[in-house]
Parts: structure tokens; sequence; C-alpha cells
């Protein structure tokens, strides 16, 4: 949005931080609706297909599960720890451990790739001709499966996209040590994806 | 944009009013919420005359019975993108993006938004998903013909260009999402001293109520809509029963965002009728408090209602109970405050100026709008009336008659601290008999014909129903040269050169504090507020 409007907010307008958290923790809640309205045709659909989701869900592979879990609660614990090293000024161990943030980011989409790539070479993906040969409650399941994940997984590319440009900020020194607010928001933004596979975790990989 | 760059600055104090900057690039890089509630009217102004247009030709082919303008095919398109267009480009957005972003920030006191640069970003979204949803007419396989609420399975399997018009619909609703978030946090940081929640004035509190119904519902809506467009591509099966979907679940989540909808629409016209009675009454809006909870309450059970859409459609005898039981609730909050604003017109020195004419209009026709609601919301008559012309009635005494007057009226009673100019008074009162009269006889005959069983969305009818179109018709015509006598008179006013000042109309909230047209920063000195708003006081006009 171009050089009038940076102009505008370097020219002494208020900067309201508790007024940037709490837009952004508004978005939040509509991120948590949208995943909401998947959760709910979940819900719905594991009630009347118990039988299915629980035999579907026995394919699915726990440990990559599991493993990618680990990433990206480890990510989570290394997004803290960029926004704490910015606010005690250290820029160079901040920007250290957000790029450790992406690189676990972008670590869960490769793994998440792999999964995807196996299921359908197997001839598991929506509409395929294997899949519409078995009950409807599988079809459901996989068929959430990829709509839920894959949604996820946009949010995680988003996320690491965000966070690239966080980086370059921190070393234009755009974000300080006394004006992290965006790092800050970025994080709270990363924790909301992690938390959504939390989620996500039990209700296709341990559901069996 | 050329009518809106002769304004420039002569405002009355010489400080420069907000269209000093000229240039293309001044009003599409701006940050201005002022400049950006401009760009709103202009463009919902010209949606607003295309989804007009497409309802003329609409009504001109039921004229007659049988075959006469066009193919049925494209009566379906007509009724869809008739729908798309004043729904999701005109009602929804209307007020809050226009008058909400012009006033919201003036009326609480504050420079700007919290969010300007999200704000001009809202407003790109906006024009991207119009430019996406516009795009579904000439690409693919012809414009979509499911009807605005994209009912699946024909959605997902119709040949039409669905998935344009759906994505277009998506990022309309990013942009609401984001209008609605700025205003939230607008409201809570950016009051000025001494502007504590009660002494705020009831359009920014309706805006309020709407804003978290846009951020709370819009998804619902966003995810939908997602999933229709992958299940046209992808298959996914969610609601396609062929793979094991439930098209009912669609329903669910469609009227999950789209009932609160009806709210986002018709709240911030409250609003700003609340705002419009008492500067025309002259004397303070009766039961202030009654008003703001009201608003919040028709926010909250407002968004439990959605399942009276589907009384028909085989949910449980209990759910169809319970949501019958919340949709007569709703309507209390509602009447409260039609009481509220019939009882602030006791005893003041009512005015009757082209804006009050239309507030009140809005008052009589929303009145009209919500009983026959209330009709549709009781089981036994919901089963006969449901999917007739008395449906289609109904929610365009409520989105048009309610939503669309109030916002005719807001727009000719913020005209002038809009534009700094004034429309001639007397030609509004001319347009606005011919708008009130042919809507009367355009909508209440579809009440009538649709008591007498005309269903909706259909090409043709049957000779009983014949009489009733024909005068339908005739109703729109006289409507539609209301409507164009509006605009003219409208567009006529920001040429002629006339000097407005600060406070035409005698109103009492902030904005008329403020030079017409505002500077850019709105206030040289950012008020501080000491007593409740709407203060009149009548003791300055008659000395005892």
């Amino acid at each position: 949005m171009g050089a009038p409007a940076e102009a505008a907010e370097h020219a002494g307008e208020h900067r309201d931080y508790a007024g940037a958290k709490l837009g952004m923790w508004i978005f939040v809640f509509t991120e948590l609706i949208l995943f909401g309205g998947l959760f709910v045709a979940y819900g719905m659909y594991r009630s009347m297909h118990a039988h299915d989701f629980h035999k579907a869900s026995g394919e699915l592979n726990v440990t990559l599960g599991v493993v990618n879990t680990l990433i990206l609660l480890t990510s989570s614990l290394t997004m803290v720890l960029s926004i704490v090293a910015i606010r005690l000024g250290r820029k160079l161990q901040s920007m250290l451990f957000l790029a450790c943030t992406m690189l676990l980011g972008a670590a869960f989409l490769v793994n998440k790739f792999f999964e995807w790539k196996a299921k359908i070479h197997h001839g598991i993906y929506p509409g395929s001709e294997h899949l519409m040969a078995r009950p409807p409650g599988e079809r459901l399941f996989f068929g959430l499966y990829f709509g839920m994940t894959g949604l996820h997984g946009l949010h995680v590319t988003i996320g690491v996209v965000v966070m690239s440009v966080m980086l370059v900020f921190l070393a234009r020194d755009r974000i300080r040590h006394n004006d992290f607010i965006k790092l800050e928001n970025t994080g709270l933004y990363w924790h909301l994806v992690d938390i959504i596979w939390i989620f996500l975790l039990p209700l296709f990989y341990l559901a069996a | 944009m050329s009518a809106a760059a002769s304004l420039v600055a002569d405002s009355p104090t010489g400080e420069p009013s907000f269209y000093e900057r000229r240039g293309i690039a001044s009003w599409l890089l701006t940050t201005d919420h002022k400049r950006i509630g401009i760009l709103y009217l202009a463009s919902m102004m010209t949606f607003f005359l295309v989804g007009m247009t497409f309802g003329v030709f609409m009504r001109l082919e039921q004229l007659s019975m049988g075959p006469t303008i066009m193919k049925p095919t494209t009566y379906n398109a007509l009724f869809t993108l008739h729908g798309v267009f004043m729904i999701f480009l005109f009602v929804i957005p209307g007020l809050s993006a226009v008058f909400g972003n012009f006033f919201l920030p003036i009326m609480i006191g504050a420079r700007d938004v919290a969010f300007p640069r999200l704000n001009l970003l809202s407003w790109y979204l906006f024009m991207s998903g119009a430019a996406v949803a516009l795009s579904s007419l000439f690409t693919g396989n012809g414009p979509p013909d499911t009807g605005w609420s994209f009912y699946v399975p024909y959605s997902v399997r119709t040949g039409t260009n669905v998935t344009m018009a759906v994505f277009g619909v998506f990022l309309i609703g990013f942009s609401s999402i984001i209008t609605g978030l700025n205003f939230i946090t607008t409201i809570h940081r950016l009051r000025t001293k001494g502007m504590n929640w009660m002494r705020m004035p009831l359009f920014p509190w309706a805006l309020y109520a709407t804003a978290w119904v846009q951020v709370l519902a819009t998804p619902i809506l966003g995810i939908t809509l997602l999933l229709v467009i992958l299940e046209r591509v992808f298959h996914l099966g969610i609601f396609d029963p062929s793979i094991g979907g439930d098209p009912i679940l669609y329903q669910h989540l469609f009227w999950t965002y789209s009932h609160p909808a009806v709210y986002i629409m018709i709240l911030p016209a409250m609003g700003a009728i609340s705002e419009i009675i008492p500067t025309f009454a002259h004397r303070t809006i009766f039961g202030y408090k009654a008003i703001v909870l009201s608003s919040m309450g028709i926010a909250a059970i407002g968004s439990l209602v959605w399942a009276h859409h589907m009384f028909t459609s085989g949910m449980s005898e209990f759910a169809i109970i319970v949501f019958s039981l919340l949709t007569f609730l709703v309507a209390i909050p509602s009447a409260i405050k039609v009481f509220n604003w019939v009882a602030t017109l006791y005893k003041g020195s009512v005015e009757l100026r082209p804006p009050m004419l239309f507030a009140l209009a809005f008052v009589f026709l929303f009145s009209i709008g919500g009983l026959t609601g209330l009709f549709q919301g009781a089981l036994a008559i919901n089963v006969h009336i449901h999917d007739t012309y008395f449906i289609v009635g109904h929610f365009h005494y409520v989105m048009f008659g309610g939503t669309g007057f109030a916002f005719f009226a807001a727009l000719h009673y913020w005209y002038p601290k809009m534009f700094g100019r004034m429309y001639n008074e007397r030609a509004a009162i001319v347009a606005f008999v011919p708008i009130f009269v042919g809507f009367n006889l355009l909508y209440f005959t579809f009440l009538i014909l649709g008591l007498q069983g005309m269903p909706r969305r259909y090409y043709d009818h049957l000779p009983r129903f014949h009489t009733g179109h024909i005068w339908a018709t005739i109703g729109s015509w006289i409507m539609v040269a209301g409507l164009l006598l509006m605009v003219i008179n409208l567009v006529r006013g920001l040429f002629r050169k006339t000097s407005i000042p600060a406070n035409p109309w005698g109103g009492v909230t902030l904005e008329w504090t403020v030079p017409s047209p505002p500077p850019t920063e709105n206030f040289a000195v950012l008020p501080v507020i000491s007593e409740p708003a709407y203060t009149f006081n009548p003791v300055a006009k008659e000395p005892a």
C-alpha cells in the first residue's frame, strides 16, 4: 500500500499495542470459526458413520502424524523464544529462532506432502474410483481428511510466508525491542495453526 | 470521482477538506476512512443500479404469461445475479461500509479507524470479489443459475459458472470480516475522552453489534463456500449425497451465516434511523438504553434462529419447534426499537424533510416486513407459504423497505456533511413519493400473490396470478422512476455551488460539530464529552 500510508504512519500517528492485539485476537476467533464449520461436519458424520471412521482412521500413518505434532509444538517454542529474544533486544537471536520456526513449518509441510502423496498413490483421494468403491463413511472420512489437513496446510504455508516478511522486518529494524507487535501477532497466528493441528491429530490419526 | 474532485477545499473554517488532495492515486491509495467511505458509496450505488436493472427485467418478463423477452435459463441467471448483487454487494455491506466508515470515527471523536490500511485492503477485497462475481457472467458455461443461496446438490452439479460466483462472495465475506474487526477495535480503543459506552451515539452502537455478527458469522459462510468450491473441483463429498454427504448440512451452515447476515443488514439501518429521528423530532431519543440493549439482543438471538429457513427441509420436529420459538423471541428487541422511535416522535416538533420521510417510511415498511416474518416463524403457516412470493414480499419489505430505505435516509441525512453540497430538497420529496407508492404496489402484491400460492423463482405463471403480476410490474415501473429521479437529484446536487454550514439539520452528535465536508484529520482538537448523546437544548430556542 505504498509510501503515503507508511509516511502517515510514521508521521506520529497513535501506536496502539492493545488495539493491535485486540484486532489479532478477533481475527484468531474468526479463524477458529472458519475451522469450526469443518469440525461440525466432522462431528456430524463421525456420529453417523462411527464404524467407517474408525476403520478409515486405521489407514493413516500415526508415526508421521505424531512426528508432525512434535515438529509443530517445537516450532511454537522457537516462535516464543524469538519474541522473548527481540524483547531483550537480541536481534540476531530473534532472527535465528524465527528462521528455526520457518524451517520447522516447512518440515511439517514436507512431511504432509509425502503423506498425501502416499495416499494418492494408493488411490485414496476425493472422487477416486478406489474410494468410491468403499462405504460412504470412509469416503467422507477421507474427504474431511484432505479438506481439513489441506486447509490447515494452507494456513501453515501462509504462516511461513508471513514469517519470512517478519524476518526482513527484523533485519531492517522495523521490528525492534520496543516495537515488536507485528512479531507478537505473527506468533499468535502461529499458535492458532498449532492448536488446530492438536485437534486434527486425535480426530484423524488416533480415532482408530 | 470527477464530481467529488470539484468539491475541493471550501470548508468555511479555511481548514482544507478531506477532498483537498487530487488525483486518482490519492483515492486509490488513501487510508482516510472518509475517502474509503466515498469509494464504497460510489461502487455500491453502481452495483445497486445494476441489481435494480436485473429486477426490472424479471418483472418485465412476468408482465405477460409465456416466454416473452427472455429464455427460462436467462431468468434463472437473472434472479441469481439480482440476489448476489443486491445482497452481497449492496445491503449486507451497505450502511456499515459507507456510513460506518465515514462517520464511525467522527461520531466517537477519533481521527480514523484503528487499522486504516486494513480498511483500504477491505475495499480492495470487496472490489475484487465484485469483479470475480461479475466475471462469472461472461466466463465458463454461462452465469450461475442456482439462486443467491447456492443450494447443494444443484450448485455442485450445474454446469454454469458457480465456482467463480462463489469465490467472489468468499472474497466479499473476507472484506466484511476485516471491516467488522476494524470497527470493534476502533470502538474499543479510540473513543474520545469522556465518550463512555453509555454516551456513545446509537449508530456506532449498532455498528458495534453488527461488527460482532460480521466477525462471528461470516467465517462460517467462508468455509461453506470454500467447501462448495472444493466439492465442485475435487468432489470432496461433504455435501454431495451421491458420495455420502448431506445437503441439509449445507443448508444449516449456509443459514448459520446467512440469517445473522439479515441482522448485519438491518442493525446499522436501525442505527441510522435512531440518529435521524431525534434530529428531525428535535428531541432526545426515547429509551436510549433499551435501543442499545435491543441491538445487542438482536445480535445475540439473531445468531440462533437460522434453521427457520429450513422448516420444510426435513429437520427433526423438536428442532423445528425450538427454532420457531427463538424466531418469535428475536422479534421482541426489534419491536422495542420500533416503539422507541415512535415514542421519540411523541411531543417532538417533527420536521418532514427528506431524510425524515425516508426514515418514517422505514419504520412503516420495516414493521410490515417484521410482522410478515412472524407469519413464517409460525410452523403451520410456514408450510403453506414456504417458497412462495410471500417470502419474496417479506424479505423485500425487510431488506429494501428496511435497509434500502434506511440507506437512502442516511444518504439524504449525511449528504451535506459528506460532500459539503446540498441536493434539491423539493426534488428529493418528489422522488420519495413514487418510490414509496411503487414499492408498496410491487411488494404488497407479492405478499398477496404468495398467499394465493404463486411459487417463487418460477419463470412463468398461471392465469389466476396474472392480474397480480401486472400490478406488481406497474409498481416496479413507478418505483424505478422514483429511484432514478432520486439518483439524478443526488448527483446533480454535487455540482450545485452552495456552501453548507456545519450543522444544517440541527443534529447533536459529533459529526455536526466539524465542517462540511470534514477536514482530513476530522477534529482540530479532539473533543471531550461531558453529557449523554442526544442532549437537545430547547431552552436555547425558547428562553423562559
